[in-house]
Formats: C-alpha cells, structure tokens, sequence
C-alpha cells in the first residue's frame, strides 16, 4: 500500500507502485483537472507540482512521489484566484484550453522559483509547455502580469 | 475596465482592434433543464431566410430558426443559449449565443450557454468544420434572437393592454416608455412562451449602430474561468460509474490487419482486464475503425502497459511498400507531365513558348499530422439497443449517424454529448475514435473511454496530404507575367472514401488552384493523378497550404526576376480591382457558398496588402540577417494578408521577431477571438514550415511524438504577432475565421528568409536547410 498526499490530503494505493502519476490522479483519484498529451514528458499538459518543483506526471511514477506535497489544479487556489489564473483570466489566454492547466501550473512553480522573471526567461522557463492553438503571446504577457501584480 | 496597467510592458498589444479585457463573471454552472424553463417546446424546424444568401442550405439538415429550441428563459430571468457547435477555441460556443442575446436585448450576465447534444434535425446542422460557423449562423442566431425578443415585447405589450409597437425589450426587461413600466424577462417569460413564434420575414433585427456586443470583442469565453481552474472538460474528462479504460493498438500501415497476436504477457500487467481484437473496416471506409487489439484495464496507465507487453504479428496489406521519398520522386515526375485540366483561359502553352522568360518553380509540401493537444477520446455506453457517447466530434450529428449505423440501431437511439474539444483542426471531424468506444462498450457490456496516445494520433490518423506543387510562369519581355500554369499533385481526401480516387475533388481544387485570382491573360491549371496510400483528412486549412506556399513563392521569385519589390509585384499580379470571373472551371467550389454572396473580390485582395504593408512598415530597413516577406491569399471566402520578419544568425537559427497580418472577414462577430485565431495561425504555420512532416517507411509513420514530429514552443514563438481586422463594408457577408491565417504564413515566412539570406527554400519543412 503506497499513501499520497494530494492537495493536502491523504491517497491511498495498493495497485502497480510504477503507475504514472497522471493516471493515478485522472482515473484512480478522479483529478481530472491533469491531462495527457504525450506521455514522454515533451508537452507539459501533465504538470503538476511536487514540494515547490513543477513536475510532469506523464513520467512521475507513483511512487516517486510517497512523502512528498503533490499540488494538482485542484489545489492550485482554495477559489481558483492564483494570480497566474487571475492573470490568464484577464488576458482570455486560452483557446481550445487543453494545455492551459499545465502552462499555468509550469507557470505558477515558476513564480515560485522567480517572482520577477524576464520576458526571456519567461519564454525560456514555459518552453517546455506545448500549446497547439498557438496561445505563446499571450502566456508570455500572462506570466509577466501575474508578476507584476495582477 | 482595462486592467492593463502599462500595456507597453507586454508584447503585442498594439491592435488594430483594442480589446478591453473586461472583467466579468464567466462561471458556467447550473445548466441542467430542471425547472422553469418555458421557452422550450416541441421541435419545429423552419427554414431560415437570410439578408444574403449563404451555403448554410445546403448543409446537411441545413439551418433551424426556432427560438424555442434555441432559447429557454427561467423565471428568475436566466437565459439559456444553445450552443449546437463544437467549441475547439475558436470561441464559437460563446459567439454564437451572444448573437443571439445581442438581438433579444439579453444582458450577457444572466445569459447560460448549453450545449446541444447531436441532433440535426433539431438544431440544424453541427459540422464545425470549413471555417463556417459564424458565416452560415450569424443571420440565423439574430433571427433566433429577433424572434424569442419579439415574442417578449408581444407578451408586455399583452400584459399591459398597450401596442406591441409602444414597447421594446431593453437589456433584459421589457419598457413601456410612456408609462414609465418595465418587466423583466424572468417575469414574462411563461407569457412569452404562449406567443406564436413571428414569421422570419417581419423580424425586425437591431440597427448595429445598437449593438452591445456584436462586434466589441469585450466578452469572454464563457469556458475561461472553468479552464483556468481544470474543471472545463473534455472528452478524455468524462468518468462513468464502472467504466472501463482501453487502448488499442491498429495496424500501422493503412489497410493492414491482426494476423496472429499473443496477449498472455499483456494480462499479467497489474491492472489489465482483458485482451481482445477489435473489428477493422478495409482500407477505405470513410471514418470506420482500423480495428486491432483492445487492451482493457482499470485505468488509462495499466491499459498502455498492457499494450505494450503485446504481442501481434500484422498483415500490412497493399500500402505496405508506401515510402516518402520515393512517393515524392513519383509526384514530380507527374508534375512535370500534362494532367486533367481544370481551368484554361487563353492558350498557356503558347504563351509559355512565346515568353522572354519563363521561371519555374517546384515546390514539396510533406504530410502534417494534426496532433491537437487532446489526443482522440471518447466514451460510449451502450445498453441493448441505445447507445450514449461522450467525446470531443466536430461534427456531432455525423457520429450520431455513424455510431447507429455501425450498430446497426437507429439514429434516434444514438445520444452525443459533446465536450470541449481539446483542440481539432479537421481531426475531430472523424468519429473514429468514438465509433471504437461504442463497439467496445457493447462488446464489454460495460462503460467505455477508449483513450489514443499520441503515438495513436501521429501514426493512426487522417494525414494532411503530401503534395508537388508546379508553377510556370512566362515573362514578357517588359516584365509583365503573360502566361501562369500550375499543376497540383496530391492524393485526395476523395481517397477515403472511395478506392481509386486519384483526382482531387472540387473543394480540394477550390483552395487556391482554380480560384487563384490573378490577373493574367493565359491561365491553365492541372491536376495529374496521384493515389493515396494512407489515410488523407481536413487538416486546417486543408489545400490551400501547399497552394498559397506555391503562389505566393512564386510572387516573390517573379519579383526577383523583375528586380521589383515583391509586395508591388504582388499587387500587380492581383490587378485591377474587379469581380473575377472563372468561367472555365466546371464545378468551382467557392467554400459552398454562392459566388454571388461571395464572390472572389480583388479589390478585397488588394485592402489586406496594402493595409497589412503600412501596419507591418513593408519596407523599413530591419537589422543585418533580417527580412521582411509578404503574402496574401483568399480562403474560406476571406481575404488575408501577412508580413513576416525573420532573423537567420550565421549558424542558420532562425527566429521570428515579428508578424504583421492583416484580414478581411466581412462582418465579424468576435474581434478578440479572431485576434486569437490569427495569432495562433502564426504560431501553426511556423510549426509546419519550421519542423512538420510525417514520413513513411515501408508503409508505417515515421514519426510517433513531438520529439520526431516537432511543434513551435514559446521560445520558437514570434515575439510579436500584430492582428489588424478590416472594419466590414456595411453588408459584407460574414467569412471564415479559423483557418485562413495559416496558409500565407509559410511563404511569407520563406519569403522573409529569401530576403535575409538569399536562399530560396521550395521544400518543407525548413528543418536543416538553412544550416547548409
């Protein structure tokens, strides 16, 4: 038996220990806010973030992850007002919105990292966060506002 | 209220259109029909008439103008707005409703929008494809609106015993000026539902001097705040009480079969329920399954573990020697025969001979995958002689027709809900994916999400064609173009649907071979044979991306020749402003609409040039190892211009600092959505000029993930992408939207590089060549 803490609480799990996060959290745990893109870590719709470190859960084995803090979109803001949301709300960032759950919680472990990050490392830090529409521009001015006080 | 404090500060935020981005509540919440909703009543369709005539007809099931079906009011005054199109991100599932609540006086706070399930008898037809969404709905959603905001005033005016004519509905009640009374519509509602719905031809529809919302670009998309929290779903989202999770592995050559397959090793993976084959249909069959071998398991990751530890031996079947770059070899040597003509005015062939100079240009455009990020999904659960699905279609009523005929069950027997499509860009408008859900879920007796990896999606989908694109173009000896053929090769999206179809259909030839509008005296286009050998889909844009890259090099290779500037040679290739005639293509397709609503305008043409030449500044100087390049083209009955900048350092990176795009989509809707759509266009043209292409090796993809078939990330991206929107003429017809700006990118960008260094790229995608 394996025991997660997802967004403060408790999970327990007693199947394959190297099951994929992402599925754990979307089919085991219903947290379907998560999502697949490409199981191999290039698109960064499964971010998540473990402790302070955004984290792709396409790649994080279940187990990997006993003992630490794992925070999903769920647990992202009590009433879903981050400022990286607040900020992705003001800009209408989205399009299809598939990717927007990862770039925003890319985005906030960013934040955490570097509160005040540079349009280059903006675009260097969200690199790894595939979007398919085509929102970059407006991700980019996002993170920046989210920053500078939304 | 603009919350941009100092919009200096962020990129790309001097418009054309200012957006105000406006704070407001977007929560999409409490949209079951329990309780008050008495709008609603028994289908009725009618025809809808509009100002102008549009293609919508002629859809199947064509449009429905009923306020009843569309529009239901609660006495607490909540208006319910069905949206009956997929929502990809265009913002169709807010822009259609706000239509109509623009004309029935609604307030857009109190306004719910709800999906309508696939019924096409009921709501008119829901293929969301083709870019024509608000083209074939904007007359129709105002006359829904006119209707349900005739029916209200009808019903005060009652209530107070004075003419209809004294009233008029206001932001959400109802005002009778003389008196000073006012009722809301929550109050009125029961009393609006009893009033007969107006014949369409008496509506009378706002003055747009009086819009609020139409054409402001101050709404949000009502999905925005659920996205933003992970709660939007879609198809991959839905969960049902003892459902099941599968994957299943497919042939990898098209046409291809299980031969034998050993599935002891997949059912020892913790997790995993069952192996079993599941039925194929022979290569073509429209958008049937390809069969295989399901993996069932109690979870998505057990499922892909499973299949994994398979074990299948495949019979490829006759698409088993498909090769690229022989394939290529093949298509231009066709390219450089005679093939069918599908266009002729004047005599090319001896223009050709009589020219001072003839440039030729080749050019090679790979298949694209779509690889939206939510990979295909869905869920079906079927019972006896029902069957329910959930799933991200494009095109909700063909899955209902295609799941009840593959089950042999009748249409009315067959429930779609559609999701959120997690992007679609033409691959969401096969129902495959739920077609297997639906055979599983009867086989299994049990609730089904049938989840595609994206290895599935890139090596198991409906491909982008591959195409030779040849141009000939003869000179005069003053520099004047006289003589213009154009062969196109390319398999067709005819090819699957039927076996040997090895000309392209007419709304293939339509993107930009047979209507290309320029005005010279020797005209020939041809289309030689080309067969498919995979699956070939809609993919954004569809034809008009090899055929706008091949035209709009060209453009620039003709200005080279002639020592002009490109952007003055392509205004001279367009011409005169006039109407242009194309009387010598049998069976043009002009995007399904009547040519007289939307006829090939160059004077349209010609706006977006210039006006995306003085907001691009064509001409200023740009630093060393940069260049500007231009390209315009007409698609999806929009006219749509691009200036790109690039910069090519010495070791060959090339990075894009800036675009200019200019479009004229008649009267619009949305301007904050078009900007979007236009941003995002540039971001997908890059991807497939930079990186895209799927290749074959004896008859399997190549490539399987972004790691071999890239995308543009952020730090690719254009720094800047600059939407400038032409204010509509007071009665053009609305025109296509999401799909347009993809097909001048490429060239525009490979022009901007020609400029910057000098080398003319005809082959895409870029990938090494510039490092050479």
């Amino acid at each position: 038996m394996i025991t997660l803490k997802i967004n403060g609480q408790q999970k327990n799990w007693d199947g394959d220990p190297d099951l994929p996060l992402l599925w754990f959290l979307r089919d085991e745990a219903g947290l379907t806010g998560t999502k697949y893109g490409c199981g191999q870590a290039l698109c960064g719709a499964c971010t998540v973030i473990v402790d302070k470190q955004a984290v792709r859960a396409c790649i994080t084995s279940v187990s990997d992850v006993v003992g630490r803090e794992v925070t999903t979109i769920e647990g992202l803001h009590p009433t879903g007002d981050h400022a990286v949301q607040k900020a992705w709300r003001q800009l209408n960032v989205p399009q299809c919105g598939f990717c927007q759950v990862g770039q925003i919680m890319q985005a906030a472990a960013l934040l955490l990292e570097n509160p005040k990050p540079s349009h280059d490392q903006i675009r260097e830090a969200m690199a790894g966060n595939i979007c398919r529409c085509g929102c970059y521009q407006r991700i980019e001015n996002a993170v920046h506002l989210a920053s500078t006080g939304v | 209220m603009n919350i941009i404090t100092n919009p200096k500060k962020l990129r790309g935020f001097e418009r054309y259109v200012k957006v105000d981005n406006v704070s407001r509540r977007s929560i999409l919440k409490g949209l079951g029909l329990a309780g008050g909703f008495v709008l609603a009543a028994p289908v009725m369709s009618r025809p809808g008439l509009a100002a102008y005539k549009t293609g919508a007809g002629e859809m199947p099931h064509g449009t429905v103008v009923d306020p009843r079906v569309f529009v239901a009011i609660a006495p607490d005054g909540i208006v319910t707005i069905v949206a009956h199109r997929a929502e990809m991100g265009t913002g169709v599932r807010t822009s259609l409703p706000m239509i109509v609540a623009e004309e029935m006086e609604a307030d857009w706070s109190r306004v719910r929008v709800q999906q309508a399930h696939g019924d096409e008898v009921k709501f008119g037809n829901q293929d969301t494809d083709g870019s024509r969404s608000t083209r074939h709905y904007l007359m129709p959603m105002r006359q829904i609106g006119a209707s349900a905001r005739t029916m209200l005033e009808t019903a005060a005016a009652n209530r107070w015993g004075v003419p209809a004519t004294e009233v008029k509905a206001v932001n959400h009640e109802v005002v009778h000026s003389a008196s000073g009374r006012r009722i809301g519509f929550g109050d009125l509602a029961a009393d609006a539902a009893k009033q007969s719905v107006p014949s369409v031809e008496g509506l009378k529809l706002k003055d747009p001097k009086d819009f609020r919302y139409l054409g402001k670009g101050q709404i949000s998309m009502v999905d925005l705040r659920d996205i933003t929290v992970g709660t939007a779903r879609y198809g991959a989202d839905v969960r049902l009480p003892g459902m099941k999770y599968a994957v299943i592995a497919r042939p990898p050559v098209t046409g291809g079969k299980v031969a034998s397959f050993d599935g002891a090793a997949a059912m020892k993976v913790s997790g995993v329920e069952k192996v079993m084959e599941v039925k194929g249909w022979p290569w073509p069959s429209k958008f049937q399954p390809l069969g295989g071998v399901a993996v069932i398991a109690r979870n998505t990751g057990a499922a892909i573990k499973g299949r994994d530890a398979l074990k299948i031996v495949w019979d490829d079947g006759a698409n088993g020697k498909y090769e690229s770059v022989a394939y290529r070899a093949q298509l231009e040597e066709a390219a450089r025969k005679p093939g069918l003509v599908v266009r002729k005015e004047g005599d090319v062939e001896a223009a050709l001979k009589g020219a001072d100079k003839v440039i030729v240009g080749e050019y090679y455009l790979p298949h694209l995958a779509h690889v939206a990020m939510e990979p295909p999904a869905a869920v079906a659960d079927v019972k006896g002689d029902k069957a329910e699905i959930w799933g991200p279609v494009q095109s909700a009523g063909g899955t209902r027709e295609d799941v009840a005929k593959t089950l042999g069950i009748p249409q009315e027997n067959v429930t779609v809900n559609v999701t959120l499509l997690g992007g679609g860009f033409g691959r969401k408008s096969k129902c495959d994916f739920a077609i297997e859900a639906a055979l599983l879920s009867k086989e299994l007796g049990a609730p089904v999400k049938v989840q595609w990896t994206r290895e599935d999606d890139v090596r198991n989908g409906f491909l982008h064609t591959v195409s030779v694109e040849r141009i000939e173009a003869g000179l005069d000896k003053n520099g004047k173009v006289t003589a213009w053929r154009h062969r196109s090769v390319a398999p067709s999206i005819a090819s699957t649907f039927a076996a040997g179809a090895v000309h392209q259909a007419p709304f293939e030839l339509g993107m930009g071979l047979v209507d290309m509008p320029f005005e010279i005296a020797n005209v020939q286009c041809e289309n030689p044979e080309a067969a498919a050998h995979t699956r070939i889909g809609w993919f954004r844009s569809v034809s008009n991306i090899p055929r706008a890259f091949a035209v709009q090099s060209m453009v620039a290779e003709l200005a080279l020749a002639t020592k002009r500037d490109p952007k003055d040679m392509l205004l001279e290739l367009i011409g005169s402003p006039r109407i242009v005639k194309l009387d010598s293509v049998k069976d043009l397709w002009n995007y399904g609409e009547p040519y007289e609503s939307y006829p090939i305008d160059t004077a349209r043409l010609r706006k977006v040039v210039e006006l995306v030449a003085e907001k691009g500044g064509w001409g200023r100087s740009v630093p060393k190892g940069h260049g500007l390049g231009i390209a315009a083209h007409r698609s999806f009955v929009s006219y749509i211009a691009t200036i790109v900048e690039v910069a090519v350092d010495d070791k060959g990176k090339l990075t894009v600092p800036r675009v200019d795009t200019a479009i004229d989509c008649g009267t619009f809707v949305n301007p904050e959505r078009i900007q979007s759509q236009i941003e995002g266009t540039a971001i997908m043209g890059l991807s497939l000029a930079k990186h895209g292409a799927i290749t074959f090796k004896d008859g399997k993809v190549q490539q399987g993930n972004f790691d071999d078939f890239p995308v543009i990330r952020m730090d690719e991206s254009p720094a800047v992408t600059n939407v400038y929107i032409v204010p509509p003429g007071p009665d053009t017809p609305p025109s296509g939207v999401g799909e347009p700006g993809v097909p001048p990118f490429a060239p525009a960008l490979i022009n901007a590089i020609f400029a910057a260094t000098g080398k003319r790229i005809r082959a895409l995608p870029i990938g090494k060549q510039l490092e050479a």
